[in-house]
């Protein structure tokens, strides 16, 4: 392995300043690395090799010009690589969302927060696989070929934001974009063995973001460590006037300084995160990150989150009605692959009925029914009311303690087509995470040990709403003091 | 028509929604310009959010918002603090979201209420709702070369509307034009589009029931599509009522459906029945945040609210002396009403009843010659003054008068010019005059000798024919005067 893809991102922005390597090698490391592995791990969907290199070349000519005279700032990013979840828009590369029926389209803008990240410096290696418009947990309903684990081939990298886990575990890319619905970004990471970060909802813009749950969804980051993390989500986050859910509130500069001391912080462990049949291991394994934050000087309490068991059927009538209306848009008539003849509701049916693939329309059909006259009440008002009571348990809990530890999926990485049959095994992947997607609170997720099988284990901490930065030094904290986050996959 | 005796047993219950296109410069939520699709080039103000693209999201225009609330304030509803949007699902290929972003529970307004005025005197009709949307594109079916095409143009998707729906409180045809040109007026009075029913700015969809007089129970209601004229509206209405109790007399059932008026056939057609009515599956729009309105804001947009045209036609009867026709004529348009003001105050010599007579005479009349909107460019406002001031002066007479405004109407010159150039100013002269009567009484003997034996009648003869020998342009009272002077000389020396 070529020492530059080890660099973690405070690596490569200094050496690139140093001049110790150029930005085109740095590239070009990541590109063979990418031929060597990703025929077999499958975490990119489309490589933009050639303007990738182009952009280093740039990036080289401005870092010798500073060098000779030093003047002013760089952007932040300079020359960092980045790799972009395929449900957010890139200007001028394809977006498939994973699906066959957004093949061959290729957006001409940028989402907001890439187009932030372009304008710190960062060169976009490419688009990674995710489940179709996201809806999964294991990257296994992609239209494009299941993404493998980096840790063990034959398990899955959790999902949706699979691609982006993997490529970040397997030295694809130093860092990459993700997007969290019910869990997207912390579920995969914790299965990859990685950090990621998803923002309190309205904290990053969801323009360019290609809608599944749009209560629900967010940008989030995955990379090797906090202090990554951080960085890349301080230059993203922040109100948007394209996007009039993003909230007007100051986006802190986040410095993460070596203090350790956790003495000020009421960590809250919810009971109801630890349910019968998890497995043994993880259960463990947070048990003994929690007793750690304690060594740090943390206080650690128990609380209840009483709503808990409702999230996992309020979740699952919430974002498929909204995905019901998402995916309307996809009738083949102005962007993406046309079947039909020449009746103007074929095109509509076949284009729809051959080109989304079962998950997508298993969850169009639940979010239509859940919408229907008659059913509206029961189902989708409903499920409103219980989320408004599951925003409730988090702002009672927050009034006792700072953040929430919990695990964030029952299990390490499941086999690849373990659940396919099975859909709601599948759902209950989730049950950890789609609380904070519900009350819209932010949460991280980072590496707290390994099963016997040598499959990661991660932690989430869930924070108030805006409190991103207490995550960011909390977990710092805990990576200071441990180094599962730096292990890596053989 | 119905014949009456029938017709009287029956009562007819309707409801009118309309959807009034609003004047912004931008579309609802996205900022491409708001183009006449009527004459623009197909999709060329189009952007990925009007194009519903993946990953773009809606942003409200406060544009839009504010000329949403001043009809809303003009049509004295209850504004809701806090409304929401929701999306209204169904497929069209018009339709590039999928959905239409609209208003469900919580619309901007309710509650409110428009006076109208119909052959029976003044009418309260209570506005249900008043809220915000967008448009959708247009298709338009095409045969070439023996292939049907489905052509899409989507200049109007995401056009912002206003839907006003109003309770079931109008009861013939009749009312409902009398709704419909009185909202319209107040549409153009706040500025909140143009009312050309021809662009489509305005549509009205009339809902119509019957049942018998007396009863409680509403009938099963019928709601009329395509209607692109107050003509239309009125027609397909009444045909629509006497269908309707056609059918009842006839012991059948109204079916509960959308029916198109046939302008040609001059009928209503079934479009769509009930069984096959959309669910359209609303929710909240989850990518907007609810629309809050600052009460200072509000404030700030009522007192920026014009006059509306039923307050200011009891003003104009009260303060002018108008009478109620005049009064109505004046005011259903802001320019014409803000013309009749302005002349008033700068003519306080002349009194308003004259300047209305003008108005609503003389120049409705040349405005309609060229078939338009009544243009105070064509006759600005002092010129119309001067014309009636030199008239009021006797410098010219009346009938000059017409004669020299239609003149300034398409010549765009002033009236003292026209009178100096055409020679047409008055002639008051005395000894002028008496050279003219005396001409005429000289030149026609016979017509003396009979006036003399006590033809009187005659005098008017005389005079015409003293008018005519000056050119119209001699001071007819002046002519009157010396034509009795010269007369009573003559039968003195008989
Ligand atoms: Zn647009």
């Amino acid at each position: 392995m070529s020492e530059l893809t080890k660099l973690n991102l405070q690596g490569v922005i200094q050496g690139l300043r140093r001049g110790e390597f150029s930005c085109r090698e740095l590239i070009q490391a990541y590109f063979e690395r990418i031929q060597s592995l990703d025929f077999t791990i499958n975490a990119y969907l489309y490589t933009d090799e050639e303007g990738a290199l182009r952009k280093a070349e740039m990036v080289d000519r401005t870092l010798a010009e500073w060098r000779r005279s030093p003047q002013g700032e760089l952007p932040p990013l300079l020359g960092v690589p980045l790799a972009v979840k395929d449900v957010l828009c890139v200007k001028g590369m394809p977006c498939t969302c994973g699906s066959k029926i957004l093949e061959g389209f290729v957006p001409p803008y940028n989402a907001t927060s890439v187009q932030k990240l372009l304008e710190a410096g960062a060169i976009v290696l490419g688009k990674t696989n995710t489940d179709e418009f996201a809806m999964g947990s294991s990257t296994e309903n992609s239209a494009y070929g299941v993404t493998r684990n980096p840790w063990n081939l034959n398990r899955v990298p959790g999902g949706s934001s699979g691609g982006s886990a993997a490529a970040v575990a397997a030295r694809l890319a130093p860092v990459a974009l993700g997007t969290d619905t019910g869990g997207s970004v912390r579920q995969p990471a914790s299965f990859c063995g990685v950090s990621g970060i998803k923002p309190t909802y309205g904290r990053v813009s969801r323009y360019g973001l290609v809608a599944y749950g749009s209560s629900l969804d967010v940008v989030g980051v995955l990379g090797r460590n906090m202090e990554d993390l951080a960085l890349v989500f301080e230059l993203m986050a922040g109100v948007d006037p394209r996007d009039a859910t993003t909230v007007d509130l100051p986006v802190p500069h986040i410095h993460l300084d070596r203090s350790t001391d956790l003495s000020a912080i009421r960590v809250g462990v919810p009971k109801e995160y630890f349910i019968p049949g998890m497995q043994p291991q993880v259960e463990a394994a947070i048990r003994q990150a929690i007793l750690h934050l304690q060594e740090l000087g943390a206080t650690v309490l128990e609380v209840s989150l009483p709503h808990t068991e409702y999230a996992l059927p309020v979740y699952y009538l919430i974002a498929p009605a909204e995905a019901s209306a998402n995916l309307a848009r996809y009738d083949g008539i102005r962007y993406g692959p046309r079947l039909g003849g020449e009746a103007m509701w074929e095109i509509f049916f076949r284009t729809r009925g051959e080109k989304f693939g079962p998950e997508v329309k298993r969850r169009i059909m639940l979010g239509t029914y859940a919408l229907s006259a008659g059913y509206y009440d029961a189902y989708y008002g409903k499920a409103q009311k219980v989320r408004t009571l599951i925003k409730q348990d988090f702002e009672r809990a927050f009034q006792i303690v700072d953040v929430i530890a919990a695990p964030i999926a029952p299990t390490t990485a499941f086999a690849i087509g373990e659940h396919t049959d099975d859909p709601l095994a599948m759902y209950l992947e989730d049950v950890f995470t789609l609380p904070a997607n519900l009350a819209g609170v932010p949460g991280v997720a980072f590496p707290v040990g390994f099963d016997q099988q040598g499959l990661p284990i991660g932690m989430q901490l869930m924070g108030n709403y805006f409190q991103e930065e207490l995550l960011f030094r909390i977990a710092h904290a805990y990576q200071l003091t441990t180094d599962w986050h730096l292990r890596t996959p053989q | 028509m119905v014949e009456v005796e029938w017709m009287a047993d029956y009562e007819a219950v309707i409801g009118v929604e309309v959807h009034a296109e609003l004047a912004t410069r931008s579309k609802m939520f996205c900022s491409c310009a708001v183009v006449d699709s009527t004459i623009a080039e197909p999709n060329i103000a189009v952007c990925p959010v009007c194009a519903g693209m993946p990953g773009v999201l809606p942003v409200v225009n406060r544009a839009a918002v504010e000329l949403g609330v001043r009809l809303a304030l003009a049509l004295e509803c209850e504004i809701l603090p806090q409304s929401f949007f929701a999306r209204k699902n169904y497929f069209y290929p018009d339709l590039p979201k999928g959905y239409q972003i609209s208003q469900y529970e919580q619309p901007l307004a309710r509650n409110g209420r428009l006076v109208i005025l119909t052959s029976k005197g003044e009418k309260t009709v209570r506005i249900r709702r008043v809220h915000l949307e967008e448009d959708t594109g247009k298709l338009t079916h095409i045969l070439k070369d023996g292939v049907s095409y489905s052509l899409i143009d989507l200049n109007r998707a995401g056009v912002p509307l206003l839907e006003i729906v109003t309770e079931p409180d109008l009861n013939s045809a009749e009312e409902v034009r009398a709704y419909a040109m009185t909202l319209r007026n107040i549409l153009r009075y706040c500025g909140i589009n143009s009312g050309d029913m021809q662009k489509g700015v305005i549509r009205i969809e009339p809902n119509v029931s019957v049942r018998k007089r007396g009863s409680e129970q509403l009938g099963t209601r019928t709601e009329i599509k395509n209607l692109n004229s107050f003509r239309a509206l009125e027609r397909s209405v009444a045909y629509e009522i006497e269908r309707q109790v056609r059918l009842l007399r006839e012991g059948r059932e109204v079916v509960q459906e959308t029916r198109g008026w046939d302008e040609s056939q001059g009928k209503t057609v079934s479009q769509r029945s009930k069984e096959e009515a959309h669910d359209y599956r609303y929710f909240p729009e989850p990518d907007l945040p609810p629309l809050t309105l600052d009460p200072a804001w509000l404030e700030e947009i009522r007192r920026s609210l014009p006059e509306l045209p039923m307050a200011r036609r009891r003003r104009f009867q009260t303060q002018y002396g108008l009478n109620a026709y005049d009064a109505e004529v004046l005011t259903n348009e802001r320019v014409v009403a803000d013309y009749f003001e302005a002349a008033v105050a700068q003519a306080p010599h002349l009194s308003p009843k004259t300047i209305a007579n003008w108005i609503c005479g003389e120049l409705f009349g040349l405005m309609n010659q060229v078939g338009g909107e009544f243009d105070p460019g064509r006759v600005p406002v002092e010129s119309l003054v001067e014309l009636l001031s030199v008239l009021d002066k006797g410098t010219i007479n009346q009938l000059t008068a017409k004669a020299i405004l239609a003149e300034m109407f398409t010549s765009g010159k002033r009236a003292p010019e026209l009178i100096r150039e055409k020679g047409l100013e008055q002639v008051s002269d005395q000894s002028q005059i008496a050279g003219w009567v005396s001409q005429v009484l000289g030149e026609n003997p016979e017509q003396v000798q009979t006036y003399l034996k006590g033809k009187e009648a005659l005098e008017q003869w005389f005079f015409g024919q003293v008018m005519r020998l000056a050119g119209g342009k001699a001071n007819p009272k002046v002519v009157q005067q010396i034509l009795r002077e010269q007369l009573n000389k003559l039968k003195e020396q008989a």
